[in-house]
């Protein structure tokens, strides 16, 4: 794992996560000012002393939002991947499982979730819940979960004729004993390959809610509302669109860089692509 | 067969949850509609409006009907206005749009990755890739905006925003369409690879066709078929960036239709506008799916 990391795109990837990790914890350290503080005189201005990357709307500081925007956007991606892969996991494992009727009734309910645009659902669902970041992380998980749960279940179908599984119920063992503790750990793998490669559509999925004003409540500090307020003011003021966009696509490509090492690093079958 | 079945099984999913979505919120959801400081009689209206002063086994049937004879109406005043009419001068721009999008899509991704895999491992391929990786980063509604700054502010070639001419289509669908053509760019050289391998290519080379011929005529046709299918199925992806890409350029397609009755609360236009907008992803992957039987005897024998 650690030697195929080294890779360019890994590497440029890890860093770009771990910069993100820093400043989201580091927000209040690292702003030149609260992300409330509003300085009317130089609403708008571009780059200048004392707001590094200029100022929005009401003389907001674009650094401090852009600091505090990673805040948001890493919360809400890590939740709704957390969130999907939980339930998705634990619905899978239990369809492959049990097989029968269970199995059938969610495998047709994860076609019908399917069946749907996901971005239009998760614009469907926040327009009617209201704008929230918790309503955002809920809109991304409720479709979110079926690749997961898909991938679990086919996991276990695989693993569970395994002698070790065969043994390990000849043992006595119990069924969620044989689900939690010999099947999931086994099927881990994939799991987390489709976790990582998830997290820069989640960011990308926040940011657009955000930008259509069904994401972040106004006033959040998130990179998507930002570019939504600069593309009002792009003759004026261009930078406000500029940069916590430029902030977005780094990220997103990062994160799209460090899924791709963590794939080959855990599904090295894949590189002989 | 079974492909209907499962079309028919989706889209009446869609129907449920879309009808249906209201009931799953917790609360009285006129009250989340319309926020604390509403009045009784807005309350009342809406929910009449909305139909939800009735039995939720009528309100899906209610639904249902007005949404298949045309005869749903807008949910905010004025309620006699139907929603299908402003959904049908809608529609048909979404889909230039997109279509558009896929054109752009195609034209940048088919020579990209057809070159990277051809000058596998060379500079060609390292270029090519980067360019696919960093275009599946770009969001569209920053890459939106810088795109206007380019070419309508500082260089005043294109429109900044609006749908008068075909020469307010190209930013939008170069927009809709980069991250598309860098997706499709990396499938193009994977089917290629792929192809390149097989014995027929093999065949073609021993018989001492030259490497162009044996490049596009015997390993890029059968790379298309893939390609063609990952392309139906992007299609429904497609659909969901219009949204965001409508809303940067104003373009009065469905998304533009979507957002300004989610702003206006009325809720009966965005019922309609997403379950139409279902209804052609659900659709184009049928279609897709059947498209490829046909074209692909191995399927088809096998389905």
């Amino acid at each position: 794992m650690r030697l195929r990391l080294r890779s360019v795109g890994g590497r440029f990837g890890l860093a770009v996560a771990g910069l993100l990790v820093l400043v989201a914890l580091l927000a209040p350290l690292l702003s030149p000012h609260a992300p409330e503080a509003m300085d009317l005189a130089t609403e708008l201005s571009p780059p200048r002393p004392g707001h590094p990357l200029g100022t929005g709307e009401n003389g907001i500081d674009l650094l401090t939002h852009v600091l505090y925007g990673a805040r948001v956007s890493l919360v809400v991606a890590a939740f709704a991947v957390a969130l999907s892969a939980l339930v998705g996991t634990v619905l899978g494992g239990l369809a492959g499982f049990m097989g029968g009727l269970v199995d059938e009734a969610l495998m047709r309910l994860t076609d019908v979730l399917l069946a749907f645009p996901g971005m239009l659902l998760a614009i469907f669902i926040t327009a009617v819940l209201g704008p929230s970041l918790t309503h955002v992380i809920f809109a991304l998980s409720f479709t979110g979960w079926t690749g997961y749960a898909r991938l679990a279940r086919g996991q276990v179908l695989t693993l569970r004729e395994r002698d070790y599984v065969q043994a390990a119920r000849a043992l006595g063992a119990g069924n969620a004993r044989i689900l939690f503790h010999h099947l999931l750990p086994n099927a881990a793998g994939p799991l987390v390959v489709q976790a990582t490669s998830a997290l820069p559509g989640a960011i990308l999925a926040e940011a657009s809610l955000s930008f259509l004003g069904l994401g972040a409540p106004p006033g959040t500090p998130s990179w998507g509302a930002l570019v939504d307020q600069g593309t009002q003011y792009l003759l004026v003021a261009p930078h406000v669109a500029l940069f916590p966009g430029l902030a977005l696509a780094l990220t997103v490509l990062g994160f799209h860089l460090l899924g791709d090492a963590v794939r080959d690093a855990l599904d090295p079958k894949h590189l002989e692509r | 067969m079974k492909r209907l079945a499962s079309a028919a099984v989706a889209l009446f999913g869609a129907l449920l949850l879309v009808s249906l979505f209201l009931h799953l919120v917790p609360g009285d959801p006129i009250d989340v509609m319309l926020g604390e400081e509403s009045t009784l009689v807005d309350r009342e209206a809406l929910r009449r409006a909305v139909g939800m002063d009735q039995p939720v086994h009528l309100q899906l049937w209610n639904f249902t009907r007005d949404f298949v004879t045309g005869e749903l109406r807008t949910s905010v005043p004025p309620f006699q206005k139907k929603v299908m009419p402003s959904i049908g001068a809608a529609l048909p721009l979404t889909l230039l749009l997109a279509l558009a999008a896929m054109a752009v899509a195609l034209v940048l991704a088919l020579p990209l990755g057809v070159a990277a895999a051809a000058r596998r491992g060379t500079a060609v391929d390292t270029a090519a890739m980067s360019a696919a990786v960093a275009g599946v980063a770009l969001p569209r509604f920053w890459l939106g905006p810088v795109l206007i700054i380019l070419f309508s502010l500082k260089l005043d070639w294109l429109p900044v925003s609006g749908a008068e001419s075909w020469r307010h289509l190209v930013l939008p669908a170069f927009t809709l369409g980069t991250a598309l053509s860098a997706f499709l760019a990396r499938m193009t050289r994977a089917a290629m690879l792929e192809a390149l391998r097989e014995d027929y290519v093999t065949v073609a080379r021993a018989k001492g066709l030259s490497p162009r011929a044996v490049l596009w005529r015997h390993a890029f046709r059968n790379a298309l078929l893939p390609i063609l299918t990952v392309l139906g199925l992007e299609f429904g992806a497609l659909l969901g960036g219009a949204i965001v890409t409508e809303k940067v350029f104003a373009w009065p397609g469905m998304g533009t239709l979507l957002l300004s009755a989610i702003e206006k609360r009325d809720y009966n236009t965005v019922r309609a506008t997403v379950l139409v907008f279902t209804c052609c992803y659900v659709l184009v992957n049928t279609l897709t799916d059947v498209a490829y039987a046909l074209v692909d005897p191995r399927v088809r024998r096998r389905a």
